[in-house]
C-alpha cells in the first residue's frame, strides 16, 4: 500500500511525515501544483506554514490545484490524515467540522501531550483500543480546536471526537479535542505531530499505531 | 470601487490576542482600556462589488469563528 504526503510551498513536517509512511509502507511527496494522487492509498497533509499562513492558517492551501484530487478522494471515502497545519487545510476545505484558533494562552506550544483515544471505528485508530493513551508532541500556536456548541454536540454523538487531551488540555481546545473526523470517519485532523512519534531516537512511537492501522485497513490485515 | 473589509474574531469566542494586547497597555502606561480586540483589514480595488460579501464568506473571512464588514475605502493612490 502507499501513502501519499501533500507537499505545499511552506510545508515543514512533509519529509518527517514521509519518513514516519514509509515505516509502515510505500510513500512519496504529491506537490501541490499537480492535480494527480498517483494512486496513492492513503493520503496525508503534513504540518508547516502552508502558504506562509497568509490571511488565515489553512485558508490558502485550501485552493492547490492538489486540494481538488483530495477532497474529490476525501469525499468519495479515501483515507485522508491532516496533521497541525494538514488539519487547518481540512477544516478550511470543509472537510473536517470546525476550525483551528490560537491557544488560550497565546504562546507556541512545544510539548510532549498524552492523548486518549476515544473512537476506535476510523481507518486511523481501528488497531487501537478504546481509552489508550498516545504519547506525541505538538508544536502550534493556532491549535485550539473549535466548533459552536450544537456542532459539538453532534460530533460528541457520531463519534466524531477521535482523540481527546488526557490531563491538562494545553491550548484550550473545546471538549479537550485533540483529533476529529468526519461523519463517515475517514477523514481525520489532529494537532499533535504523530510523525514525531514514530522512531527509537523519539520519545514514543505512539503515531506509527495510526499509520499501521490506516496501512492495515488498505491492505486488510 | 475600493473596498475596506474588516474581520474580527466573533463575539463570545476567546480572543487571546486582543486580552494580550489589553493587558500589555497599562505597562506603558496607558489605563481605562478595555474590550481590545484584534482582527483584520483588508483593502482591494473590485469592478464588481455584489461579489464581495461571497468573497468574504468563502476567502477572506472563515465565518465560523469571523464578522465581516465591508465598508468604501478611499481611492487608492499609486506612491
Amino acid at each position: 500500500m502507499k501513502f501519499g504526503v501533500v507537499q505545499f510551498p511552506g510545508s515543514c513536517d512533509d519529509e518527517d511525515a514521509l519518513h514516519a509512511c514509509a515505516r509502515v509502507g510505500d510513500a512519496e511527496l504529491l506537490w501541490h501544483g499537480e492535480r494527480d494522487l498517483r494512486g496513492v492509498d492513503v493520503v496525508v497533509v503534513p504540518g508547516g506554514f502552508s502558504y506562509g499562513d497568509y490571511l488565515r492558517v489553512g485558508a490558502i492551501a485550501r485552493f492547490s490545484p492538489l486540494m481538488e484530487a483530495v477532497i474529490e478522494f476525501a469525499e468519495g471515502g479515501g483515507p485522508t490524515l491532516g496533521i497541525c497545519n494538514g488539519f487547518q487545510v481540512l477544516c478550511e476545505a470543509g472537510l473536517l467540522p470546525g476550525a483551528l484558533l490560537p491557544n488560550a494562552g497565546v504562546r507556541f506550544l512545544c510539548r510532549q501531550v498524552d492523548c486518549e483515544v476515544v473512537n476506535t471505528d476510523t481507518p486511523f485508530t481501528r488497531g487501537l483500543k478504546r481509552e489508550e493513551i498516545l504519547s506525541m508532541p505538538v508544536k502550534h500556536t493556532t491549535g485550539r480546536y473549535y466548533a459552536p456548541a450544537e456542532e459539538l454536540a453532534v460530533m460528541e454523538q457520531h463519534g466524531q471526537v477521535v482523540l481527546r487531551y488526557a490531563g491538562a488540555n494545553p491550548n484550550g481546545s473545546s471538549n479537550d479535542i485533540a483529533g476529529v473526523s468526519n461523519r463517515d470517519g475517514n477523514v481525520f485532523g489532529l494537532m499533535p505531530h504523530l510523525e514525531h512519534a514514530v522512531d527509537p531516537i523519539h520519545h514514543s512511537e505512539d503515531g506509527l499505531k495510526l499509520l499501521v492501522s490506516a496501512a492495515g485497513m488498505v491492505t486488510g490485515v | 470601487m475600493r473596498a475596506r473589509v474588516l474581520v474580527r474574531p466573533k463575539a463570545g469566542i476567546l480572543d487571546p490576542q486582543g486580552i494580550a494586547v489589553e493587558r500589555a497597555l497599562p505597562a506603558l502606561g496607558f489605563g481605562g482600556v478595555s474590550n481590545v480586540h484584534v482582527g483584520r483589514l483588508i483593502e482591494l480595488d473590485v469592478e464588481d462589488t455584489s461579489q464581495l460579501d461571497d468573497m468574504c464568506r468563502r476567502l477572506l473571512a472563515n465565518p465560523l469563528i469571523e464578522d465581516y464588514e465591508i465598508l468604501e475605502a478611499p481611492s487608492h493612490a499609486p506612491a
